[in-house]
């Protein structure tokens, strides 16, 4: 029993993760919370519901899965990553100089404007989500690893491990730490700081396009408001692992996910959704850094 | 066969609209660009311009004492020349011009970014609803408790994320939204969950009960007008201006020997105390209360009265919340896109012209944009 709720904890954390890498990366840069970002992971799991559904027309999806999942998530990732972009072009670069409230509620603007745009052209109701991968998985003794949990997992790691590599070993990585330590700086040396920006956005919303892909295959529903319980509980994985800090995401998302699932086993199930609040609350009360942040003091 | 037939029917059609929303994404994109580009500049310009007209005509009529008493007594009088129906929308509007008013005061004044507001709104009905159906407490006593401990809740939520960064208050209010309103659903025998409170008594004075649409019209714009003197009152008051100096520039502020921390405080224990009193009068208005009525949506509403009137502006979120209660009203079919156009109407009041419709010219400077670096 115990040990099977780790392993649905690590399911949900790893998606956790995705979503509060986005958050973080963000955050470090433009000190901005982009409100908006649960609704990409929604969008994510809509494009994956319609793309999906276009290679079933074709036939794609009977002959080779593996494959098929493979476009799915590519084209996920593109029309999201779009997304992002679009976002940050038209709602947060005009305000980059403006005072630091504007940016926010524009960022709310945006997330409202999307969940109801998705409302009004996909109605309200859940969609369901075929299951492509077969059932069952690795059991031993009375726990189970399913084969939905092993993709969750394994993609969701390989994403990390490439994200991990992608900015501590190239070009455009080094350029996105530098202009996380500092912009003027970063500008001044010759970086492009609206590039940084720019892939910033369009990485993370690809990771949570891929979490919002995972989970309505996980749960088999899709529906528009479901990013904003997922958006207060990436934040509050980014927020447990220290904002700004990648490492700290990560982290963060695995530990809050076997919190929840623990806490939803062993105390109330119906309260699941408020253990993410209260290990936010006590993460602001007693270590507001976070677990792995360190305190950097405001600039003037 | 037939069940097939029906998916790839549904999936088709959600691939077209999939499509729909991207190019309406990129079409929004193009507005932009258009508008910043050189042709589009006298577009934007016009557009400007004719905001700029309305708000000096509002502005005139606001700075003139005058018309300020033409518009009491129209308001005082307007009653009777309605019927009930749109009684209850403009005493609708007054619940909603107090939610805006308190909101206000933590975005508009002290420059804080508050999403669970309408949490405050909900413990404050409900603190009325279940005084009153479980101990007998009349309106008047709950008035006060609704709004002390919706004030106590914002002081908590504020006690635990203003000694850090601003932003935080934001989320921290929207998961307390999330929370408030599992306990709501969930915690059945004080809150009936999903079904809510029935059979709230009405507000009485002596043997008079408030029962008339026009009693609670009377009861909101007394306590709209007590809402509207005491905030303004408080604006140019030491606390008021401590605030603008907090939104301007807060490390200077410090330095100027305001305490930061407790002014912010301050601000969301005040603006909750508002949502607090609301909360009451619709618990006392209906009736009957149920956690629909407290949604996130909801805070958005508020949040796009005080955004589209004017950060900061008393008169401004009042023609906000006017503006948004009886133009749904008027423009029926508008209905299912309301959120929709509020969401982006945020946006672009952002990027356009952040003081608001009627901002005030000191607020206006400060959210200029301006390069730092």
């Amino acid at each position: 029993m115990f040990l099977q709720q780790l392993i649905n904890g690590f399911t949900l954390g790893a998606v956790y993760a995705l979503i509060a890498l986005g958050y973080t990366m963000v955050y470090g840069i433009l000190e901005l919370i982009n409100f908006a970002h649960g609704e990409i992971y929604m969008l994510g799991a809509y494009i994956t519901i319609i793309s999906l559904s276009i290679l079933t027309i074709t036939g794609l999806t009977s002959k080779s899965l593996i494959l098929s999942l493979l476009i799915v998530l590519i084209i996920t990732t593109i029309i999201s990553g779009a997304y992002g972009l679009t976002m940050e072009r038209a709602a947060y670069r005009p305000l980059r100089h403006a005072p630091r409230l504007s940016p926010l509620i524009s960022a709310i603007g945006v997330s409202i404007f999307l969940q109801n745009y998705v409302m009004l052209t996909q109605g309200s109701a859940d969609k369901i989500f075929p299951h492509i991968l077969p059932p069952g998985g690795l059991s031993m003794a009375d726990v189970t690893l399913t084969y939905m949990q092993m993709f969750i997992i394994i993609t969701s790691v390989f994403l990390m491990t490439a994200l991990h590599t992608f900015i501590r070993k190239t070009r455009l990585g080094k350029a996105m730490r530098a202009t996380a330590q500092d912009k003027k700086m970063a500008s001044l040396v010759g970086i492009d700081i609206d590039t940084v920006i720019m892939v910033t956005f369009i990485t993370g919303s690809a990771l949570a396009a891929v979490a919002g892909f995972m989970v309505a295959m996980y749960y088999g529903l899709v529906n528009f408001y479901m990013g904003y319980v997922a958006g207060i509980k990436a934040f509050t994985a980014a927020v447990l692992g220290g904002i700004g800090n990648i490492q700290g995401a990560v982290f963060g998302g695995f530990l809050l996910g076997i919190l929840e699932s623990l806490g939803a086993a062993y105390i109330s199930s119906e309260y699941k959704d408020a253990f993410a609040f209260i290990i936010l609350i006590l993460i602001l009360i007693f270590k507001p850094t976070g677990l792995l942040g360190e305190r950097v003091p405001e600039k003037v | 066969m037939g069940i097939e037939q029906s998916a790839i029917t549904a999936l088709m059609k959600s691939a077209i609209s999939g499509g729909i929303i991207f190019c309406g994404i990129i079409l929004f994109e193009g507005i932009k660009m258009f508008l910043t580009a050189s042709g589009g500049i006298a577009v934007s310009n016009n557009i400007k311009g004719g905001l700029q007209s309305v708000h000096n005509i509002f502005k005139k009529a606001i700075l003139n004492k005058g018309l300020l008493l033409v518009l009491l007594i129209l308001l005082i009088f307007v009653p009777f020349a309605l019927n009930n129906y749109y009684i209850d929308i403009l005493t609708i509007t007054g619940i909603y011009a107090i939610l805006a008013l308190g909101l206000n005061i933590v975005v508009g004044l002290a420059g804080l970014l508050d999403l669970g507001y309408i949490a405050f709104y909900a413990i404050g009905a409900y603190s009325y609803g279940i005084l009153n159906t479980e101990f007998g407490i009349p309106f008047w006593p709950a008035l006060l408790i609704g709004g002390l401990l919706a004030a106590f809740a914002g002081m908590f939520l504020g006690m635990i994320t203003l000694r850090l960064r601003g932003d935080y208050l934001a989320i921290v209010t929207l998961g307390f939204l999330m929370i408030v309103h599992l306990i709501l659903n969930n915690w059945d025998s004080l809150t009936h969950g999903p079904n809510g409170i029935l059979g709230i008594s009405s507000p009485s004075i002596g043997k008079f009960v408030f029962s008339e649409p026009i009693h609670f019209y009377y009861l909101i714009l007394v306590i709209s007008i007590l809402a509207i003197f005491i905030i303004n009152r408080i604006n140019n008051s030491r606390i008021g201006r401590a605030w603008i100096a907090i939104r301007e520039d807060e490390i200077a502020a410090s330095a100027m020997g305001i305490n930061v921390t407790t002014m912010k405080i301050l601000a969301i224990t005040l603006g909750a105390s508002w949502a607090g009193v609301a909360g009451v009068f619709f618990a006392g208005r209906y009736s009957f209360i149920s956690p629909e009525s407290f949604t996130f949506l909801e805070t958005v509403i508020v949040l796009s009265m005080v955004v589209l009137g004017g950060m900061g502006s008393i008169p401004g979120v009042i023609l906000g919340a006017a503006l948004l209660i009886i133009l749904p009203e008027v423009l029926r079919g508008f209905q299912d896109y309301r959120m929709l156009v509020f969401g982006g109407a945020m946006v672009l009041m952002m990027v356009f012209r952040p003081q608001g419709l009627i901002g005030n010219p000191r607020r206006k400077i400060e959210l200029m944009p301006v390069n730092r670096e």
